[in-house]
């Protein structure tokens, strides 16, 4: 931690979770949203399964990935998990408790250990408030110190996201992205949380200014042992930061595995797929590799396909495929977990899949 | 070589604000030739729409100033009369733009927009354009094109709707398609989709491209050329295998640097280009990088030209000598050669 940091008395320390121990678990969570319909009487006549099942461990210390395409419910299942919205079903389990049913006034001390910062650094900002007051907001309304001490803490916050004292005054609109992005990360810290949700952190930003924010994320990572659920539809910046990757289509998890297996045996045709769309900064390279071009769009989760729900775009799908739906189970070594009835790149008789390994040996570790 | 199709000569383009001058385009020359494509790469604010933008003469604002001279097919469109530019505009020029939803109208039917456009550039009957709509339609992969064409852009997808643009931009089989981050707004698998798509238009009508783009991986995907801008310049212009793999622009180097890359192994930290580009209001006198190049020397207080100084035809403005550049360039690119993360 950096030298000189103000304590704050005032926080009460929670249990402490020891490196690699569960911190967060998430177990069968559903997210329906309902669409109603009617004059006077509004009736439910739908819903959109925006998180269909969704159970992971997240350890602490670790960096978890979450992709997927617009719509697939990652945005969801993170507000769900940092309650911003209460679930359907399921529960959500922080250091040990379900924090699933708690009330405002349970939830506080957990906010506190729970922070999130936002794709938008534009609309994620009050454009009225100093960005002094805008950091000082988390430390003030958990009454975490006096003035001087929070006073203290903003500016150290400050510098540990690469901005200066002179800042402290300072308007939102007067900041490039990356700086605004900044602000959003000394908030997000200011309670000193163990676990924050990054939300498309960096999608917004130009690709010079992303690598500044990605190394300011991983920095922060090792001097405060900080977990993080990262959330983006970039796979090159997922890979880059995860220890561990989850994959979710239509509101569930297809595959979740350790990052870099997941890049080297994919064994979801989906992940296949999203591997294979992401363009490759090398002009022979690119020339050179095939690419599986998946037909139309994601369906509506409305009404999600039966079976396996990447059916109508997959190109292995057979019958089974459109009447079950395949189970998360391990293939391959542990904690590789996939969603398929014809899993890929697994020894015992799955496809195999040129395009994967022609396109990603170069990532093999010597 | 033939006549270029598309040559830009030393193009600039300035707005008059309040603050003072701002010049979002400084000499920018470019050309492109039939049935190539031009990648134009460079981060939010480096002239790189602007300067096609004004290429297309739609920038209506009164306080732009532009200077320079935008040749197509030898016609210089900068003197045309608004009349002249509009039957080269959707006609010989095909523009796509970033956000289908808020290029496309939204209270006409799709298929209405394109029949709008072939009927302003041709004279043929409602009919005739109508028919031509749908197989559009049907040839940039929208299925059930007959009756999709009757429906409103709000009820398309993302994807779905940059194909009814792509749709309408070709609809007068134009030799230049111009492109504005096509798939930015895209997922990558429909990005994919797009790509492809464009691919498969420019084997079949041998149009020209000019892709705009800050996405390195896309342009080494699309482009046969690439023309690297910053705070307004071009900084570096070669065949896209130059660029990727004999980059001479520290700019070059640190854009290629910042990608997470799933081709590479996993570096420790990304070679992030440290600070931000400067205010096109108060651009520095010398080198527009300087400011933010870990090799700036004395040299760089004084501009530099964008010279072929590989003797290559590989264009790049650094005053750096050959040698030197060679001596630090992967230093800058993967400042650590470490293996994976454990």
């Amino acid at each position: 931690m950096t030298e000189g940091a103000v304590e704050l008395a005032l926080l009460e320390e929670g249990p402490e979770v020891a490196k690699g121990e569960v911190l967060l678990r998430a177990d069968h969570v559903k997210k329906y949203f309902p669409i109603k319909s009617g004059i006077l009487i509004q009736r439910e006549v739908a819903r959109v399964h925006a998180v269909d099942d969704v159970s992971f461990d997240l350890r602490a210390g670790e960096t978890l990935g979450l992709v997927g395409e617009s719509g697939c419910g990652k945005s969801t299942l993170a507000r769900c998990i940092a309650r911003l919205y209460d679930i359907t079903s399921g529960s959500v389990e922080f250091e040990g408790a379900d924090i699933s049913k708690y009330s405002r006034r349970q939830l506080r001390p957990v906010r506190r250990d729970l922070q999130m910062i936002f794709q938008d650094p534009y609309a994620s900002l009050n454009p009225r408030k100093r960005v002094g007051a805008i950091i000082a907001d988390p430390l003030r309304i958990h009454r975490a110190g006096s003035r001087d001490q929070i006073k203290q803490r903003v500016l150290e916050l400050l510098q540990v996201v690469g901005l200066s004292a002179e800042h402290f005054n300072r308007y939102p609109h007067e900041f490039s992205g990356g700086q605004r992005q900044r602000i959003g990360v000394a908030r997000a810290l200011a309670l000193r949380p163990k676990l924050v949700i990054a939300d498309e952190p960096v999608s917004a930003l130009d690709v010079s200014i992303r690598a500044q924010v990605i190394n300011l994320l991983d920095d922060l990572q090792d001097d405060f042992g900080l977990t993080y659920i990262f959330i983006a539809h970039d796979l090159g910046v997922v890979r880059h930061v995860s220890d561990r990757i989850a994959v979710m289509y239509l509101g569930k998890i297809v595959e979740i595995s350790p990052a870099q297996e997941l890049y080297q045996r994919p064994v979801h045709p989906y992940t296949e797929a999203l591997l294979s769309a992401v363009p490759v900064p090398d002009p022979d390279l690119s020339a050179s590799r095939q690419r599986i071009v998946l037909e139309g769009d994601v369906p509506s989760p409305i009404q999600p396909p039966s079976g396996c729900r990447f059916h109508p775009r997959c190109r292995y799908a057979t019958d089974v495929c459109r009447t079950e739906e395949p189970p998360l189970v391990q293939h391959g070594s542990l904690g590789h977990l996939a969603a398929c009835h014809h899993p890929l790149n697994t020894d015992n008789g799955g496809v195999d899949t040129a395009v994967a390994g022609t396109v990603f040996e170069a990532a093999s570790p010597a | 070589m033939a006549d270029p199709l598309l040559e830009i000569r030393d193009l600039k383009v300035t707005f008059r604000t309040d603050d003072g001058l701002v010049r979002a385009v400084d000499g920018v020359s470019a050309t492109l030739y039939e049935g190539e494509t031009l990648g134009i790469v460079g981060e939010s604010g480096s002239g790189k729409s602007v300067t096609m933008m004004s290429v297309m003469r739609l920038i209506t604002d009164p306080n732009a100033q532009f200077e320079g001279e935008v040749l197509y097919k030898g016609a210089n469109l900068m003197g045309m009369s608004q009349d002249e530019i509009r039957s080269i505009r959707g006609g010989g020029i095909g523009m796509i733009f970033q956000d289908p939803m808020t290029s496309l109208n939204p209270v006409y039917k799709v298929g209405w927009q394109i029949e709008e456009q072939i009927r302003e550039h041709e004279h043929v009957s409602r009919q005739a354009a109508r028919d031509r709509a749908v197989e559009l339609l049907t040839a940039v992969g929208i299925p059930n094109a007959h009756e999709r064409a009757d429906a409103y852009p709000h009820q398309f997808s993302g994807g779905m709707r940059q194909r009814v643009m792509i749709a309408m931009a070709v609809s007068c089989n134009p030799d230049v398609l111009i492109a504005d981050e096509p798939t930015t707004a895209l997922d990558v698998t429909i990005q994919a989709q797009i790509l492809s798509l464009i691919r498969k238009l420019r084997e079949e009508f041998g149009t020209a491209v000019v892709l705009i783009t800050h996405d390195m991986g896309v342009v080494a995907d699309m482009a046969d050329r690439i023309a690297v801008m910053y705070a307004g310049r071009i900084v570096e212009q070669g065949t896209a295998r130059e660029v990727f793999y004999d980059p001479q622009h520290p700019y070059a180097w640190g854009l290629l640097g910042s990608i997470a890359r799933l081709d590479r192994p996993r570096p420790r930290r990304l070679a992030a280009i440290p600070g931000m580009p400067p205010s096109l209001m108060r651009l520095p006198a010398g080198c527009a990088f300087a400011e933010r190049c870990a090799h700036r020397f004395e040299r760089c207080a004084e501009a530099p030209r964008l010279l072929d100084r590989t003797g290559t035809g590989h264009l790049d403005a650094c005053h750096l000598s050959l040698q030197q550049k060679h001596d630090v360039r992967d230093r800058t690119i993967h400042p650590e050669l470490v293996e994976e993360r454990p």
